[in-house]
């Protein structure tokens, strides 16, 4: 008989249903592996299991028991107890403070019972056979040694259902082993796992069931043991998505831009790859891969450790994001809200911001300038506003969205590079972002797209380069493409 | 009538104008064109320096240094002054902003090139650059008889009405104004308050940006040391003591975001000219200094529950304008 089962969960957000009649079991002593691909609604049914979302359908049933968790303390009071993939800890406190944050064993005067903490924290600690010091600042600590932490608060509740999300993310392969036996010691201990993780390997060596998601679906579910990786890699993708996405058909010009064995001090190595005029580059990967962080190196928000860039024949030496932008390259970041735009500034304001080189004149604004240039884009893109002269805040996220792209492409840029161009954004802006990026390729630009969702990925580029853990996993042209391909590169499932 | 009170330079040009009518109803006269302008030329000092506080808050810092760097300046010219009687007076005005703007540059390296929050830079200066004026003069005054009458008397001099003062502070704000509207530097400054991140993206240098702010607060901060000194015909190490706070209350009262990215010129004006007439009236009615500090502090709090509520209020409209948008789509 399962601890947790959940029937028919569903959770809408405005314009996204993130899961849709989702039901899962976890057994005690057993663990399940949750797969999908980003987005697929793995984190939305973490926090809905842990108190912080409320279903809108569905019920959870804890032994048999309908419940029903209306604050993340009632997640935990019912025995359920996430770790997640940051592990959310204190730098500042003690290792055992860490862990008994919340409800720390008291004394009969209601003050904090310090012995008790340190010997419990000793003692959890032990259970982990750890011998970290319960004393010690939680910022001394290795990565590793905080996910210890982080499992040994999870333990201090007594908990009986273990979420872990992405706990091997940061881990070296000896550190894994350790956190594997740890969890064969939960597992003894009657305890009921749900282990997410994209690593296939480390899935079939440690986990009992699976369930794939897709979509904010379950879209299959059973025994490991029975089931081969290629059924699993089937499920996660399921679709032919080529007819989702007409691609628009563009002649592919002469070679722009070259990146020749671009290295980070600690993001990424090794990165070398070609691309031409009107062409579509994609870069997929997991999240953590890298990704952002070569867009970003590119646009010269940091600086490389070694490597070559090349624009148009001529080497580049690419020091501030101003530089990139006067060579002709830009970079429309993913967090629009944090990257993107100064939200109390004039949509006009924000859109000439890195062109006021162009509008002005001899190192005066011109207001008239900046204006046209906005007028310009801002029909072109349809942007829709009562005013150009209104704050940005004022707008919609689709609209807001519209003046990031119309501020980089009033710089007349050679190469766009796109992070994420349709992340939390609705299906039918969806394919106008997915149009307009056609339209672009079809004047000539050069463009980079990252993006985490195969669909996008496979309907829109002309070639694909996959990261994975910091380096090239491998570039695939559009005639050879698969789904499969690119999963197996991605997660190092070869 | 609601649009009117939003625009907070207009609300506040009201509440001025009901305070000068309820002030002139209990004292005669406190409306009279004289009195007014007297209250404008009181002022001045406080509308520079807030002008260069503002420039700095716009960048998402804060200058608590300006009174200190203003009591430093002014006892290093008002000493210049009483050692060298002959020379010019253009010289030692250069020289007060020259050593503003220089103090203004130490915060802003320290702040650009170390990253040390504004509020940590400019509390240490405060104390260091007050420390070095009791330094300079060793804890002595100097009087208005040690000080040249050109030094004295330039500043009080009546032109087309009003005296000097006065229109130093008209032309700076007429300045600012040119410089946060029509220079790159000052939309620079608007953007890496209103999101420093996305300025960075788009090649903007928000370190170079903060530091020539604190240059230019320093610069009037040096300016004002002169013009305080020469009011007051007074220059003692304890001048000005707390007026960065009456700054920062000017721009508050003004509109002036603390999280930076927000604020005009004509708010920040407003705003000190707010505190001047409150300033100049309490005593005139017949209200004690002390309960004059309360009444700024209730004034102040009252302003920043209002910006936080104006902000909040901003968010409801977007919904309601989607709201609006929907039903008639």
């Amino acid at each position: 008989m399962p601890i947790l089962e959940m029937r028919g969960i569903s959770q809408i957000f405005p314009g996204v249903k993130a899961l849709d009649g989702v039901s899962i079991k976890l057994y005690p002593g057993q663990v399940t592996a949750l797969i999908g691909e980003n987005g697929a609604g793995k984190s939305t049914l973490v926090k809905i299991l842990t108190g912080i979302y409320r279903p809108n359908e569905g019920e959870i049933l804890i032994d048999g028991q309908p419940t029903t968790f209306t604050s993340a303390q009632a997640a935990i009071d019912a025995g359920v107890t996430a770790i997640h993939q940051e592990t959310v800890l204190f730098d500042e406190l003690s290792v055992a403070e860490n862990i008994f944050l919340g409800h720390a064993p008291r004394t009969r005067f209601g003050t904090i019972d310090w012995r008790k903490i340190n010997s419990g924290a000793k003692a959890l600690m032990l259970q982990l056979e750890s011998d970290i010091d319960p004393t010690i600042r939680l910022r001394n600590l290795s990565i590793a040694q905080r996910h210890l932490v982080a499992i040994a608060r999870a333990l201090s509740v007594e908990a009986r259902i273990v979420i872990m999300d992405e706990p091997t993310a940061a881990l070296s392969r000896k550190e894994i082993d350790d956190l594997f036996r740890i969890v064969e010691n939960l597992k003894r201990q009657g305890k009921a796992i749900l282990f997410i993780s994209h690593k296939f390997d480390e899935v079939y060596e440690i986990a009992e069931n699976f369930v794939v998601f897709r979509d904010g679906r379950a879209v299959g579910q059973g025994r490991l043991k029975e089931t081969p990786q290629d059924e699993i890699v089937r499920l996660m993708v399921g679709r032919d998505v080529k007819d989702v996405f007409p691609k628009v058909e563009v002649a592919i010009g002469a070679p722009v831009f070259r990146v020749e064995n671009y290295c980070h001090p600690t993001e990424f190595r090794d990165i070398s790859f070609e691309l031409r005029r009107g062409e579509i580059l994609g870069i997929y990967g997991l999240i953590g891969a890298g990704r952002s962080e070569l867009c970003q190196s590119l646009f010269g928000v940091t600086r490389p450790s070694s490597g070559r860039l090349v624009l148009e024949g001529k080497p580049l030496d690419i020091r501030s994001s101003g530089d990139a932008i006067r060579a002709g390259i830009v970079y429309v970041p993913e967090e629009r809200g944090r990257h993107g735009l100064a939200l109390p500034m004039p949509i006009f304001q924000n859109m000439s911001l890195p062109s006021l080189g162009k509008t002005s004149r001899s190192g005066f604004l011109k207001a008239a300038n900046e204006l046209a240039l906005a007028r310009k884009y801002a029909e072109r893109l349809e942007l829709r506003a009562a005013a150009l002269s209104v704050p940005v805040g004022t707008l919609s996220g689709g609209n807001q969205q519209k003046v990031v792209i119309g501020k980089w492409l009033a710089t007349q840029p050679k190469v766009i590079i796109l992070d994420e161009p349709t992340k939390g954004i609705d299906i039918g802006s969806k394919a106008a972002v997915h149009a307009f990026i056609g339209e672009l390729a079809a004047e000539g630009l050069s463009i980079i797209m990252v993006s985490s969702e195969l669909p996008e990925i496979l309907g829109m580029s002309d070639r694909v380069m996959v990261m994975r853990e910091g380096l090239s996993a491998g570039v695939f042209e559009r005639e050879a493409l698969s789904a499969e391909m690119l999963v197996r590169a991605a997660t190092g499932n070869q | 009538m609601n649009r009117l009170l939003k625009n907070r330079e207009i609300l506040l040009t009201v509440i001025i104008a009901a305070m000068i009518a309820g002030f002139s109803s209990r004292a005669q006269g406190f409306a009279s064109p004289g009195n007014l302008a007297n209250i404008f030329n009181d002022t001045s000092i406080l509308i520079i320096l807030a002008l260069g506080q503002m420039t700095v808050i716009l960048t998402k810092s804060i200058d608590l240094s300006v009174a200190a760097n203003l009591a430093f300046t002014g006892m290093a010219v008002a000493m210049t002054n009483a050692a060298y009687p002959d020379l010019p007076l253009a010289l030692l005005i250069v020289t007060a902003v020259g050593i503003g703007a220089f103090l203004g540059a130490i915060n802003g390296y320290l702040v650009w090139a170390l990253r040390i929050p504004p509020i940590v830079v400019t509390l240490g200066t405060l104390t260091i650059y007050r420390g070095m004026a009791f330094v300079l003069s060793g804890g002595g005054w100097v009087n208005a008889h040690q000080m040249a009458p050109s030094f004295l008397n330039v500043p009080r001099m009546p032109v087309l009405g009003l005296p000097i003062l006065s229109w130093i502070a008209i032309l700076i704000v007429l300045g600012a104004w040119f410089v946060l509207t029509r220079l790159p530097f000052g939309r620079a400054a608007y953007a890496s308050g209103g999101n420093p991140t996305a300025a960075i993206y788009a090649g903007i240098d928000i370190g170079w940006t903060k530091f020539i702010a604190f240059v230019v607060s320093g610069a009037l901060a040096g300016l004002s040391g002169y013009l305080w000194v020469s009011r007051y015909a007074v220059a003692y190490v304890d001048i000005a003591a707390g007026f960065e706070l009456d700054t920062v209350a000017a721009c508050v009262i003004g509109g002036i975001s603390i999280a930076g990215g927000i604020g005009s010129v004509g708010g920040a004006v407003l705003g000190a000219l707010f505190l001047g007439v409150i300033k100049n009236a309490l005593p005139v009615i017949g209200i004690s200094p002390f309960a004059q500090m309360a009444i700024s502090g209730i004034v102040i709090v009252l302003a920043v529950a209002f910006n936080a509520r104006a902000e909040r209020k901003a968010g409801r409209i977007i919904l309601r304008d989607r709201g609006a948008k929907e039903v008639s789509a």
